[in-house]
């Protein structure tokens, strides 16, 4: 093998666009399609027509054997750059991609009748997966050509299932889906190999230096079994019939000329460096040459004429596969020479398959009758791709079979190195009976479309577009006069056949070789496939009793089953859908994986090995005595059957925590957890009012003792993790440096304070993120809708029955102004008078605690809660409508513009230079209030505070008001005599309420 | 560091009865766990942050006498965030108690539905060995 010489390379920026403007024109496809129907197929032929002219453009550069690049930085740390390349191969398929392209998508304009379903949706996609097919090709990054190479297979999925009705379409979607994805994936792992041990993903780079070794050989047959999944392969051949659900056009194109030439494409791009990596050509060989005979005589058999071809394109890729792996200057030449007049023919015949079925509505060739008499322009076109893909004189098909030959000759006189001379013969013998059963098939394709069958009555034909014959049309032709450009076509493949073995004697595409073996092979085969479709019926016989007990599929649709069992197996073992068996789960890993790492620790501590155990009995004599009294409420809550004194009993137990953070020396948040428990314990009893006083009974099972052993285990090992980290503690907490830094920086003296709104700034944030989501999703669970059921003042609310209506005078006072839409049994005078006479003061408290928290016990959180439960008193001396007239605001708007605050506090110093969350302190000197220190952070706080007083405002009006109303109605219609038939309706209601 | 031994009792007791509670199939008791769990852990982090000392004011005392201020900035928050968590359960309790009549947890219905295939060796919907999923086009199915 000559080592390729490194090309000169010709930089241009066009190519990238071209690609992207693929991208463009399917995104709008869909919004012009719903203007102009059908018609769209035409400006989106402009696209491909573009790329075939700028590549026409470069044929220069190309054919003196100089690369057109393109490189893009993109992912330089991954090696992933958008490398793109054109060399004398990639034209040769830029041309075929582009090319079919445009005349598939002027053709779709009169597949589809107008208005039909999903057109929109289908010129967008198509559109895409030319521009992925076009990506594909010139990609020169093994991981941008992978990227690619899963774009087409996902159009390809969405485009075969064209009609997601279907369930004939979705599952031939997902069938080559799945098989396609599996190769490529495997691809995915066998281009990382290569990139790994060459050092490189670039393609270029891999082939100027190809590395050696079995790493490299392993690589590379994960590489190809992606190319033979792509390019249906044996025995992963099956999904492209099944792909023969997609519209025709798709078949043509995706399915015929453009995807399934992926697979082909890799391997020729590899076997200049590649081919001689052991157990290449050992698999390409073999599973080429069974391809080709596999898919030939399923072909012979077909019903369907659509089917007939798609097995013939299985045929067609496996023979392509045999040229293209064999790594040959005369199999290069023969098999880029095939893969061209493939492309053009069977491209032309699908396209007559579509026109055949769209105008007489059938497939089946046992039911088409006299077709090509009344299309007769549409029947001389498939004649001629049928010729050109039998070999016939003087198609393209042809001279690139008398090349195709010569090569195999060559192979079997083991000219190439790995293949001994009898493989060379199998593989010549096995290609000559595919090209046989070529014959065979194609008479039968032609006869089958367009013959006037005896006893069948002529077939009703309606009236051809002549924009709808016109791409089969150019192409049957463009294969005709390509079979006189021979010598062109050399000179155009020659650059990529150059970079290959030569064999002795300089071969060339050409219509006249003279009287040699090829040309008697060529005739063989013509006179042995002509015999084939005279004896069609016995062949069909024959296939009938020899018929396969297994088929791939079958496997196929095995395998999926065993994953789908072994899923729904593990799922089903795993899955218990019980949230106890979860939990049990978790804890009895954590339990067992840490928990043993703990016992080990205090083993070897003990043992005097680790560091020591330090323990103190306690620091302050309080705390064994706070201790006791929270841990007997502990025991008492789990033991309680009743769901109030559970509840109060568990707050016990927090507001002792309160009292250990107070002796502890932590007021702040012994001020904080007063305050947040007591709205714990007001919100629980407001919800406990609406559920049954006992829980439910349940049995006692001994299950309940393993559930207390894990529960003891996990009390345990959480104190034990504790203890054992905390006494192996020796470094300096980071928080020794807080006080000075809180002072410094912050400019408070609350340490605490200050690591909430400054040193740790972005954690508080977090934390009230977190709140607006909470307050939220209580709305949303007892509201359902929106808290739009709004905020109503007292002026506007009726009086109860039974309330005598006052005289509005003025200078006439009441103490508080909601409680008069309460029945007077529920009213307490001396409630309200207290209210009235506490509020304001609370309120201004809190206002003091929030400004004061910079240096003194206080801070957002704690003032929040204050106004918080100065609220709640209104709520509870007054009912619903006092807490509205206490805050007639929405708690969401309090909750989003304290999140705005505090969001605008932090970048307010980017303005300024400083950095988020950034604290700057300003004096001012005030006229009777004196000099007043001034920190940046007190805007966080407020924040911090108007979330806070949102959470508890949501609260009060869902699991309050919202509750009060629910009760009231449930009142109201027990009062009228409904029975419990009519409260079982009324929560229908509520349940329709959600759905709808 | 010497570790306080009544806090780390303390601490173990509320999370062990706490999680007993969340063993439970009841919400509210799942609620009352979840509040002595989330009790237990804030004085664990009182314990894990060192021994008591004078409050964290600066100026008020020499900072190596202060508790350790960072636990509590850390619990402090962690105590608001147990209040809206104990919010939204409480939410969900009662909208389960609404639509149930019970504020139990149930069991997951798609998960029973897999287990009872399991139970049967069944295949899901388009894998049955019968049909190759190449039957006619049921329209039924289609309408689904």
């Amino acid at each position: 093998m000559s080592p390729p010489t490194r090309p000169s390379t010709r930089e241009v920026r066009s190519l990238l666009l071209l690609v992207l403007c693929h991208a463009v024109a399917a995104l709008l496809a869909p919004f012009v399609a719903g203007r102009i129907g059908r018609w769209v197929f035409l400006p989106l032929a402009l696209v491909p027509t573009a790329t075939v002219v700028w590549a026409l453009t470069h044929t220069r550069t190309v054919l003196d054997g100089d690369r057109v690049t393109q490189r893009v930085t993109w992912v330089p740390d991954l090696g992933m750059d958008i490398d793109l390349s054109m060399g004398a191969l990639q034209w040769l398929l830029v041309l075929v991609v582009a090319g079919i392209g445009a005349l598939v998508l002027a053709y779709c304009t009169w597949y589809f009748r107008a208005g039909s379903p999903h057109l929109a949706s289908f010129a967008g996609h198509l559109t895409a997966f030319m521009g992925a097919m076009l990506g594909l090709v010139v990609s020169d990054n093994l991981l941008v050509l992978f990227v690619f190479w899963e774009l087409t297979t996902v159009f390809s999925f969405l485009l075969i299932g064209f009609d997601p009705g279907k369930r004939a379409s979705r599952l031939a979607a997902l069938q080559a889906l799945v098989v396609t994805t599996l190769g490529g994936l495997a691809m995915l792992v066998g281009f990382l190999v290569l990139g790994h041990e060459a050092g490189t993903l670039s393609i270029s780079g891999l082939l100027a230096d190809p590395p050696r070794g079995t790493a490299v050989t392993v690589g590379v047959m994960l590489v190809l079994l992606g190319a033979l999944s792509k390019s249906a392969q044996v025995p992963l051949h099956f999904w492209l019939p099944g792909a023969m659900a997609a519209p025709t056009p798709v078949s043509a194109y995706l399915h015929a000329a453009s995807m399934v030439k992926a697979g082909l494409f890799l391997v020729s791009v590899l076997a200049p460096g590649f081919s001689t990596v052991p157990g290449w050509h050992l698999v390409l060989l073999t599973l080429g040459t069974l391809t080709m005979l596999v898919g030939g005589w399923r072909a012979l058999r077909q019903i369907d004429i659509k089917l007939l071809l798609a097995y013939g394109t299985v045929s067609q890729l496996g023979f392509l596969m045999v040229l293209l792996s064999i790594g040959s200057r005369t199999a290069a030449l023969a098999g880029l020479g095939l893969l061209l007049a493939h492309a053009m023919f069977k491209a032309t015949l699908f396209l007559c398959v579509g026109i055949v079925d769209t105008l007489t509505g059938t497939r089946d060739l046992h039911k088409l009758s006299g077709v090509g008499r009344q299309l007769p322009v549409v029947a001389v076109a498939a004649t001629l791709a049928g010729l050109s893909m039998v070999g016939f004189p003087p198609l393209l098909g042809f001279i690139a079979k008398e090349t195709m030959w010569a090569a195999l000759l060559e192979l079997a006189h083991g000219e190439t190195a790995g293949v001994p001379s009898y493989a060379g013969w199998l593989v010549l013998a096995g290609l000559a009976v595919g090209s046989t059963f070529t014959v065979g098939y194609t008479a039968r394709f032609v006869w089958g479309a367009f013959a006037t069958k005896p006893g069948v009555e002529p077939t009703e034909v309606r009236p051809l577009a002549a924009g709808f014959a016109a791409p089969p049309v150019v192409l049957a032709l463009a294969g005709l006069v390509l079979g006189f450009a021979g010598a062109a076509l050399t000179t155009a493949i020659a650059p990529y056949a150059d970079t290959l073995v030569a064999g002795e004697h300089e071969e060339y595409l050409a219509l006249w070789h003279g009287w040699e073996l090829p040309l008697l092979f060529s005739a063989l085969t013509l006179l042995a496939g002509a015999g084939l479709f005279a004896a069609r019926d016995r062949v069909c016989h024959l296939q009938a009793r020899t018929h396969p007990p297994v088929s791939a599929e079958q496997v196929y649709r095995a395998a999926m089953r065993a994953v789908d069992r072994s899923a729904i197996e593990v799922t089903g073992f795993v899955q218990r859908g019980s949230v106890t068996t979860y939990l049990t789960v978790v804890l009895v890993v954590v339990l067992a994986v840490p928990g043993s790492a703990l016992v080990a620790a205090l083993v070897s501590s003990l043992g005097g090995d680790g560091p020591g155990i330090d323990v103190v009995a306690w620091d302050r004599a309080a705390q064994p005595v706070v201790g006791v009294i929270m841990l007997a409420a502990a025991v008492m809550t789990v033991r309680s059957r009743r769901r109030l004194r559970a509840v109060i009993l568990a707050g016990i137990t927090g507001y002792g925590c309160a009292l250990l953070f107070l002796v502890h020396g932590a007021p702040d948040i012994a001020m904080t957890q007063v305050l947040v428990e007591t709205v714990t314990l007001v919100v629980f009893v407001l919800v406990l009012r609406r559920l049954p006083e006992y829980f439910t009974d349940r049995p006692l099972r001994p299950v309940r003792y393993a559930r207390m052993a894990l529960a003891a285990g996990v009390g345990v090992a959480v104190a034990g993790f504790l203890l054992v980290a905390g006494s192996g503690r020796t470094a300096e907490p980071i928080s020794s440096q807080f006080a000075k830094a809180a002072y410094d920086f912050g400019y408070g003296r609350n340490v605490v304070n200050v690591t909430l709104v400054d040193i740790r700034a972005w954690d508080t944030f977090g934390e009230i993120s977190v709140l607006v989501v909470a307050a939220t999703g209580v709305a949303s669970l007892i509201f359902l809708d929106s808290r739009s059921s709004g905020i109503r003042r007292v002026f506007d609310v009726p009086y109860p029955e039974g309330v005598d209506r006052q005289a509005a005078r003025p200078g006439r006072r009441v103490w508080l102004p909601g409680p008069r839409t309460l029945s007077p049994e529920r009213r307490s005078i001396v409630f309200e008078v207290v209210t009235r006479l506490l509020f304001p003061t609370v309120v201004v408290f809190s206002i003091y605690l929030l400004i004061a928290g910079h240096n003194l016990p206080g801070g957002g959180f704690a003032a929040g809660m204050v106004t918080g439960l100065a609220l709640m008193v209104r709520y509870l001396a007054g009912g619903r409508y006092e807490l509205d007239e206490a805050a007639p605001v929405d708690a969401g708007v309090l909750i989003g513009t304290g999140l705005f605050v505090a969001a605008l506090s932090g970048l307010g110093p980017v303005a300024f230079g400083g950095s988020v969350l950034q604290t700057a302190d300003v004096y001012v000197d005030l006229p009777l209030l004196g000099e007043i220190h001034l920190v940046s952070s007190i805007g966080f706080d407020i924040g911090v505070y108007l979330v806070v007083v949102g959470l508890v405002l949501d609260l009060l009006r869902t699991f309050g008001s919202r509750l009060d109303r629910q009760i009231l109605r449930a009142e109201r219609e027990a009062a009228e005599g409904v029975d419990s038939e009519d409260s079982r309706s009324r929560e229908r209601r509520e349940r329709a309420e959600v759905s709808g | 560091m010497e570790m306080n031994a009544t806090l780390l009792l303390v601490c173990g007791g509320l999370v062990g009865c706490g999680v007993y509670l969340l063993l439970e199939r009841s919400l509210t008791r799942v609620l009352a766990g979840l509040v002595l769990i989330g009790n237990g852990i804030n004085v664990g982090f009182l314990a894990a942050g060192g021994p008591a000392g004078s409050s964290a004011f600066y100026g008020s005392a020499d900072p190596e006498d202060m508790a350790d201020p960072l636990p509590q900035a850390l619990v402090l928050t962690a105590i608001v965030i147990t209040l809206g968590t104990v919010a939204f359960l409480l939410a969900m309790a009662h909208r389960s108690w609404q639509l149930h009549g019970a504020d139990d947890v149930q069991d997951d219905v798609e998960d029973a539905a897999i287990r009872r295939l399991a139970v049967d060796d069944e295949t899901s919907v388009g894998h049955s060995a019968t049909t190759q999923g190449q039957e006619e086009d049921d329209p039924e199915e289609d309408d689904r």
